[in-house]
């Protein structure tokens, strides 16, 4: 029994969370390494990019709250986030055209992309703010609990209750059909393929008959579709503020480098190991240690690692280690 | 000659921009754009030292300028003599089985091979946690129980605060040099993202580390250089100086104590300008560029790269120090929230790049002109969107939002006259020679 009421402790504080966590991370992490692979550039207007598709889907989620729209039990959001999806999409191909396809042509150093990029950010940065404001949004609605600790309790008869928030559930299940559906993309269609053999070989997909511009420009719809759907689904879990998808973007790109930068299966193992590592070192252990440990050796402190303040610097240790000892990441990334 | 004729030009509008300021506005708001561009020249050419001349690409700006402003407070606030006894010393130890920790894990890693590395690493390291945590955490404590609301911290060491900014240099320097050990060397993106990281984390110890500068309580009542407009204006013989001269005592004691800023701050400017200008122009500085534009090749000339590298990444990001504690000085206190990175480092970022990056002179335009942009554009942006919505009724809920956030304006512009400096006019507006 004991041993039961410490696991359900833990999936409680350490296993859900992280799972809805590394799902919201592996889904930037996949948009991040995705332009890498492709465009051959660290974009550090991703975040914003987030940003923006997010604010999108709050805005849409407004108006059909406002139209009296709603889809039961679930988030308004999920109706709104096709809107957003292409209104996202819109922005990033705009953007391509009028600010990054000039480079392109340049064949300019990747480092200029990077600050290119970086204007970009603020650039997006300002109209979110501009249009939705600074401020913290809401915009969940519907059930907000799968299982919440009362049923839970009452069901199973355990001291510690488990809960499961709709949207924690949701976002597990929407990366997963993300994910299905983008390595489905790649693998089998041929679009997918050639974006592979560009990502891989860029002069030889050249010689091959491959049109760099629309493998350019099918990257950038994915990406703002992926982008869209983590802020989105970030936003319902957490809450909506423009700043926290910058913040974002440092546990997004330790990711997607942990992985090996290029790589999108990479992506997504990186995205969970960071979540997991960064939740399990800045949890207080004593719940769960209190059940586990014999009597004589229960803790008496908080057992925790590091103050949650610190989760960014778990991040960053674990992305110091990877580029020292395995540069390419944990999945052969790309070395330039 | 039409070198110096150019910028001579772009220096002197740039003063009528500023003098422009004065007159129509208010002389206190010149004076306070000026010494934020005076700061904000210094951390371009800090920036321009790392990318301008050693092409390293150092997005972690904002983490030195905050250990700058650190410095401030542990060299000028008097010590806490209560808070030392209650556990000055334990925490010093404790900070030091830290570092030893570290130091003996990377001399079992470099001691050691096969498994036994990594399990000799990771035992010394965990072990090391635990002791430090053991030492380190009873006396924080106890530290922050003292007075908490007045102090709670060690304090500083109760020297003069001028002596702040060169140990605000110091402590840059030192940190940079640890960054630069681990991270340079590696690819430019990479070191972005290291150097990124490495700054948010200098500001969460800040805000969570009460003992050593209170954290998010801020530190205020800093000491200053300048007397107190206070005491100013209660002094006889500064108040009939002021009337002989036709300004009201209040104004003139605000703008006595910004001038005296404006001062200082031009001479640690002139200072490190000139010492860049000597290094751009001698062999050290032409090895550094040779350097940037083919390291291969300079590899193969005998050059060290990887340790010339971390030379100017420690050179510039002193730089960074000095003016973070000169920024920390002038506001008069210490508040680790308030750092934001587009602010403190991708707005530096923009300074180079639309001043000219290679170019001393070029970053120091650029921190003026996008400083007095940054402020300026707050103000003029509501002034452009009343003039834009002017068709529209005053009760419009589409005039007021757009009034209302205007404010915001001021990063898509930055945002913008980036993406057109580096479209248009790529090598900035003074560019290398």
């Amino acid at each position: 029994m004991d041993f039961l009421n410490g696991f359900v402790a833990l999936s409680n504080f350490v296993l859900i969370p992280a799972i809805a966590y590394g799902s919201q991370l592996a889904l930037g992490a996949l948009g991040v390494t995705l332009i890498y692979g492709i465009l051959r550039f660290s974009n550090f207007a991703h975040g914003d990019t987030m940003a923006f598709g997010s604010m999108l889907a709050v805005l849409v989620t407004w108006w059909l709250q406002g139209m009296g729209v709603s889809l039961g039990p679930l988030p308004t959001a999920l109706l709104a986030l096709p809107l957003a999806i292409l209104g996202t999409m819109a922005l990033v191909l705009i953007t391509d055209r009028a600010v990054y396809r000039f480079y392109r042509e340049q064949k300019a150093k990747p480092v200029i992309l990077v600050i290119v990029s970086m204007g970009v950010m603020f650039i997006l940065n300002g109209l979110v703010r501009f249009v939705i404001g600074p401020n913290d949004q809401k915009f969940l609605d519907g059930e907000r609990f799968i299982i919440s600790v009362r049923e839970f309790k009452a069901m199973t008869g355990l001291r510690e209750g488990l809960a499961i928030k709709t949207t924690q559930g949701l976002t597990v299940v929407v990366a997963v059909v993300c994910v299905a559906a983008l390595f489905w993309f790649l693998n089998r269609t041929r679009t997918g393929k050639s974006m592979r053999a560009y990502s891989d070989n860029e002069d030889l997909a050249l010689l091959s008959g491959i049109d760099p511009e629309r493998v350019v420009m099918y990257t950038w719809l994915i990406v703002a579709a992926l982008a869209t759907i983590a802020g989105t689904l970030y936003g319902l879990d957490k809450s909506f503020k423009p700043f926290v998808y910058f913040m974002l973007l440092l546990p997004i790109f330790a990711s997607a480098i942990l992985g090996g930068l290029g790589n999108p299966l990479g992506a997504i193992a990186g995205g969970f190991i960071i979540a997991f590592s960064e939740v399990t070192i800045t949890y207080a252990w004593k719940k769960v240690l209190k059940y586990w440990m014999p009597e004589p050796l229960e803790p008496d402190g908080l057992v925790q690692l590091l103050s949650t303040d610190y989760k960014f610097a778990v991040s960053f240790v674990i992305l110091i280690a990877v580029l020292l000892f395995k540069p390419t990441g944990i999945f052969k990334g790309k070395a330039v | 000659m039409s070198d110096m004729m150019r910028n001579s030009l772009f220096f002197g509008a740039m003063a009528l921009l500023i003098i422009g300021e004065g007159m129509f506005v208010s002389w206190n708001s010149a004076l306070f754009i000026l010494n934020f561009g005076l700061i904000s020249a210094i951390l371009a050419l800090g920036v321009n030292l790392q990318w301008g001349f050693a092409g390293l690409f150092n997005v972690g700006v904002m983490g030195f300028v905050a250990l700058g402003g650190l410095a401030v407070v542990l060299t000028s606030m008097p010590p806490v003599g209560e808070a030392w006894n209650a556990g000055g010393v334990r925490v010093i130890a404790g900070l030091l089985i830290g570092a030893a920790s570290v130091v003996s894990a990377v001399f079992t890693y470099k001691k050691l091979a096969g498994r036994a590395r990594a399990i000799g690493t990771v035992a010394v390291l965990l072990v090391g946690f635990f002791l430090y945590r053991a030492v380190f955490d009873p006396a924080v404590q106890a530290i922050e129980a003292v007075n908490p609301a007045g102090t709670g911290y060690l304090g500083g060491l109760g020297l003069p605060v001028l002596l702040s900014w060169p140990v605000g240099g110091l402590l840059a320097a030192g940190a940079a040099w640890l960054v630069g050990k681990t991270a340079l060397g590696l690819r430019s993106d990479y070191l972005a993202i290291a150097t990124l990281g490495i700054a948010e984390i200098i500001i969460a110890v800040m805000k969570n580390e009460d003992w050593l500068a209170r954290g998010v309580k801020n530190v205020n009542g800093l000491p200053r250089p300048m007397p107190y407009e206070i005491d100013l204006q209660q002094s006889e013989s500064f108040i009939a100086t002021a009337q002989s001269l036709g300004i009201d005592p209040v104004t003139a004691s605000t703008l006595y104590v910004k001038l005296g800023y404006s001062v200082l701050f031009t001479a640690v400017l002139v200072l490190i300008l000139v010492a860049a200008q000597l290094a751009l122009h001698s062999p050290w500085g032409r090895m550094m560029r040779a350097i940037r534009d083919n390291e291969v090749a300079a590899e193969a000339m005998g050059k060290d790269v990887t340790r010339r590298h971390l030379q100017i990444f420690v050179l510039g990001s002193a730089i960074c120090g000095i003016a973070g504690a000169m920024m920390t000085t002038l506001d008069g206190q210490l508040t680790p929230g308030s750092y934001q990175p587009l602010r403190y480092t991708f707005l530096i970022w923009v300074m180079v790049i639309v001043g000219g990056s290679g170019n001393n002179l070029g970053a120091v335009l650029g921190g003026f002109l996008i400083f007095y942009l940054y402020t300026k554009v707050e103000v003029w942006g509501p002034d452009i969107m009343e003039f834009v919505t002017i068709g529209l009724a005053d009760d419009n809920a589409l005039k007021i939002h757009l009034i209302e956030s205007a404010a915001h304006m001021r990063l898509l512009t930055m945002g913008v006259i980036l993406l057109l400096v580096l479209r248009f006019s790529p090598r900035g507006l003074i560019p290398e020679k």
